[in-house]
C-alpha cells in the first residue's frame, strides 16, 4: 500500500465573491522513498492540495465531504485535531516558501527546533538539545553549539532555509512537503539547499512532496511529476514522460515558453491568455480558453484523467482524438 | 574602453561609485558599498544583461545610471556627453526611462491606467492639445497590446503580466531610446513571461531601443541579452558576448553561477556536474580585503587577500577580474 493516498480531493474557499474551487478533484498516491514533483502557475492549487493533506488551510478553507487523505491505513479527512496533532510534525512535515517569515522572530533557533522534539518523542530537554545539535549538523550549519542560541534575523536567506529543513526533519518524518523550499533563494544557494535535500533524502529515505513553479527544480530532484492546473491535474507521469512526452497542451506550452539554451535567440512561444478565474470556471476543459489546439468538445466537455502510457496520465480530449485516427479507439466506444 | 568597440556606445559609465551611509548606533554612520567602481558600456540597439545574486548591486546600478540615487563617483556619458547639471539630467530622463520589477507597488492604485501612462507626458509637456494627449495614450496602449477599452480602469483590475504592461506603456510614452528593465519578468507566471519577454524583443525592433536588462533569471537574461555583465558584493567580475559568458565563463564566480542555473531538461540535470558555492554572499559592510569574491573562491590564493584584482580586458570584447585568469 502507498505510504499517502489521495483520492478526489476537494478543497473550497468560501469567499464574500463565491466559493473558489482551488483543489478540484485531485487524486494521487505517493511510494515510500519517493520524491513527487508538482508543477503549476501561481493559483493552480498546488499549495492548497499540499495543505489540505495536513489540513493547515487558512480560515475561510474547507475540505469538502466525499475527500480522501488517507496516511499509512489511517484517514485524516474528518479526523480530530488530536489525531492531526499527531501527524503534523511527526509523520509529515513541510517546509514553507519564504524562511524570511516562517521562523518566529522572537525564540531563537534552538528552541524552535526543539518544540517539535519534546512534544512528539519521550526526550528529555537535554536529549532534545543534543538531538538539535544533530540536526543543524545535518542541514550544514557550523557550529552548532552557537547558532542554537541564534535568532533568525541573525541568519541569511540560505541559513534559515536550512533551520526550515532541520524543524521539519526532527521528527523523522514519512513525508516531507516542500512548498517552493528555493524560490526566495539565489541561484547559488538554491543549489546549496537541493543538492542537501537530495543527499538527506538519499540518507533518511522519506517521501518528499515538491511543490514548485520552476521546471528547472522539478528536473534536477524529481522522479514522478504532477502538473495542475485551475486545481486539477491535467498530467501525471514520470519525469521523463513529462519533459520529453509531454501529453497535454498546457505541459507542451509551459515547456515550450520557457528560454533554454536551444531556442536562445529565437522567439519564445509562450501560452496565449491569462490564468483562469477560479471564480467562473467554464464548465468544459479548464484551460481550452488558452489551448491552440481546442477543438468544439473542449469547450463544453471536461476530459477525465486517461492512462496514455505506462504509468502516464493525461487530461485531454487530443489524445483520444489521435487514438481514434490511429484506430486504437471506436469512435463509439470514445461516445 | 574597447579597441574592438570604434562607435560611440550609447550609455557608457566610468568607475560608478554609489555609497550609502547607514545608521551605526545613535551617533555614528557606517559607509555600505553598494556600487563600487563599475565601469561598463552599452551600443545603440544592444542589450545589456546584468546579472547577480540579490544584494550585489545590480538594481543600484540601474537607478544610479538614471539618476535617481546621485553617484557618490565616477562618470555617466549618453551619446558621448557627460551627464552633469541638472538640465543634463532633465533632458536624460527624457531619453532614459525605467521599467521596474513589481507590478503591483510600481503602479499608483488612485490611478486610472490612462493616467499612469499619460504622467510621463504631462511632466516632459509633450502635447499640444488634450485630443493629442489621448490620442499619444491609446497608442501606447495598443503597442503593449492593452485594450483601449481599459484606459479609465485602476491597476488593481488587472493581472500581473497586464500591470507590467501598464508599466512598460508608462516607460515608452516619453519615446525614449534607453531603458533601464529591473527585474521586469520575475514576479510573473512561466506563461505569462514569455508573453512578455517576446514584447520587449518586438519592443527592441521595433523602435530601435537600447535595454539595460537586470535580473537573476539566467536563463531570461541569456535568452535577451546580446552581451551580459556579472556582479559579486557591488563589483563588475566579469562582462563579454553573451554566449561566451555561458559557454566559457572566465571567472570562477561566473563559472559557480552558470553551473547552478537549473536545467529543465531532466537528463542533462542528472548529468550535470555542479560547482556548489560554500557558504553565503558577505554582508558589503564588511567585505573582504583584496578580491570580494575570495572567502567562496574554490582558487582563491595569498595574492587574492592582498589585492583587488583589475576588471581588464583578457580577451577582445571580454572582461574580467580575477587574477587567475591570465
Amino acid at each position: 500500500m502507498a505510504l499517502l493516498e489521495i483520492n478526489n480531493l476537494q478543497t473550497s474557499f468560501f469567499t464574500d465573491a463565491g466559493e473558489v474551487k482551488a483543489v478540484n478533484g485531485v487524486s494521487y498516491s505517493l511510494e515510500r522513498g519517493k520524491v513527487l514533483g508538482i508543477v503549476g502557475e501561481s493559483g493552480s492549487g498546488k499549495s492548497v492540495s499540499a495543505y489540505s493533506v495536513l489540513q493547515i488551510l487558512a480560515g475561510a478553507g474547507q475540505i469538502l465531504e466525499g475527500s480522501s487523505v488517507v496516511v499509512d491505513g489511517q484517514e485524516l479527512v474528518g479526523a480530530g485535531e488530536n489525531v492531526l496533532r499527531t501527524i503534523r510534525g511527526n509523520k509529515i512535515s513541510i517546509i514553507f516558501q519564504d524562511p524570511m517569515t516562517s521562523l518566529n522572530p522572537t525564540y531563537t533557533i534552538g528552541h524552535q527546533i526543539m518544540e517539535a522534539i519534546l512534544l512528539h518523542t519521550d526526550r528529555t530537554k537535554e536529549e532534545a538539545r543534543e538531538r538539535t545539535k544533530e540536526l543543524l549538523t545535518l542541514v550544514g550549519i557550523n557550529e552548532p553549539d552557537k547558532r542554537i542560541n541564534q535568532y533568525p534575523f541573525e541568519l541569511s536567506g540560505g541559513m534559515r532555509q536550512r533551520i526550515g529543513i532541520a524543524m521539519a526533519l526532527a521528527c523523522e518524518p514519512d513525508i516531507l512537503i516542500a512548498d517552493e523550499p528555493t524560490t526566495a533563494l539565489d541561484v547559488t544557494i538554491q543549489a546549496q539547499i537541493i543538492d542537501l535535500m537530495i543527499s538527506l533524502q538519499k540518507k533518511l529515505g522519506m517521501a518528499i512532496i515538491m511543490i514548485t513553479h520552476d521546471l528547472g527544480v522539478i528536473a534536477q530532484i524529481c522522479d514522478e511529476v504532477i502538473v495542475m492546473y485551475a486545481g486539477s491535474i491535467c498530467e501525471k507521469g514520470s519525469a521523463d514522460d513529462i519533459f520529453y512526452n509531454p501529453k497535454h497542451e498546457y505541459t507542451k506550452g509551459l515547456l515550450r515558453s520557457i528560454p533554454t539554451s536551444s531556442n536562445s535567440g529565437k522567439k519564445l512561444e509562450p501560452i496565449t491568455g491569462t490564468p483562469i478565474d477560479l471564480l467562473n470556471m467554464p464548465k468544459g476543459c479548464p484551460f481550452a480558453p488558452r489551448c491552440q489546439n481546442a477543438m468544439k468538445i473542449c469547450i463544453n466537455n471536461c476530459p477525465e484523467l486517461e492512462e496514455v502510457g505506462p504509468n502516464h496520465f493525461a487530461k485531454c480530449f487530443i489524445n483520444l482524438k489521435e487514438a481514434i485516427e490511429k484506430g486504437e479507439v471506436e469512435v463509439e466506444e470514445a461516445k | 574602453m574597447s579597441e574592438v568597440n570604434k562607435q560611440t556606445p550609447l550609455i557608457e559609465v566610468k568607475n560608478l561609485k554609489e555609497y550609502f551611509d547607514i545608521a551605526d548606533g545613535m551617533f555614528k554612520t557606517k559607509q555600505l558599498k553598494a556600487v563600487d567602481d563599475v565601469s561598463f558600456y552599452i551600443n545603440k540597439g544592444e542589450t545589456l544583461g546584468l546579472v547577480g545574486e540579490s544584494g550585489c548591486g545590480k538594481t543600484t546600478v540601474g537607478r544610479t545610471v538614471l539618476n535617481l540615487y546621485k553617484p557618490t563617483g565616477g562618470e555617466i556619458y549618453y551619446n558621448g556627453k557627460k551627464i552633469e547639471t541638472k538640465e543634463d539630467i532633465q533632458e536624460f530622463r527624457k531619453k532614459a526611462t525605467m521599467v521596474f520589477q513589481d507590478p503591483y507597488s510600481s503602479l499608483n492604485p488612485r490611478m486610472t491606467v490612462s493616467d499612469i501612462i499619460g504622467e510621463p507626458l504631462d511632466i516632459h509637456h509633450l502635447y499640444n492639445s488634450k485630443e493629442e494627449r489621448e490620442a499619444k495614450i491609446l497608442d501606447l496602449m495598443a503597442k503593449v497590446g492593452l485594450n483601449s477599452e481599459h484606459a479609465s480602469r485602476y491597476a488593481h483590475e488587472f493581472s500581473g503580466g497586464q500591470r507590467q504592461r501598464i508599466g512598460i506603456a508608462r516607460a515608452l510614452a516619453v519615446n525614449p531610446d534607453f531603458i533601464v528593465c529591473d527585474e521586469p519578468v520575475s514576479a510573473l507566471d512561466v506563461s505569462i513571461q514569455a508573453q512578455v519577454i517576446n514584447m520587449f524583443d518586438e519592443l527592441k525592433k521595433e523602435l530601435g531601443l537600447t535595454y539595460l536588462f537586470i535580473a537573476h533569471d539566467l536563463l531570461v537574461v541569456r535568452h535577451i541579452s546580446d552581451r551580459i555583465a556579472v556582479m559579486y558584493l557591488g563589483h563588475m567580475v566579469e562582462m563579454g558576448d553573451a554566449d561566451e559568458i555561458y559557454e566559457h565563463p572566465l571567472h570562477p564566480y561566473s563559472q559557480a553561477l552558470m553551473s547552478a542555473v537549473p536545467v529543465p531538461d531532466p537528463k542533462i540535470a542528472r548529468a550535470n556536474e555542479r560547482i556548489v558555492l560554500e557558504g553565503d554572499i558577505p554582508s558589503p559592510l564588511n567585505a573582504p580585503s583584496g578580491c570580494p569574491f575570495r572567502t567562496r573562491c574554490p582558487k582563491a590564493s595569498e595574492e587574492c587577500a592582498k589585492s583587488m584584482p583589475e576588471f581588464r580586458e583578457v580577451k577582445p570584447g571580454h572582461f574580467c577580474a580575477c587574477h587567475k585568469v591570465k
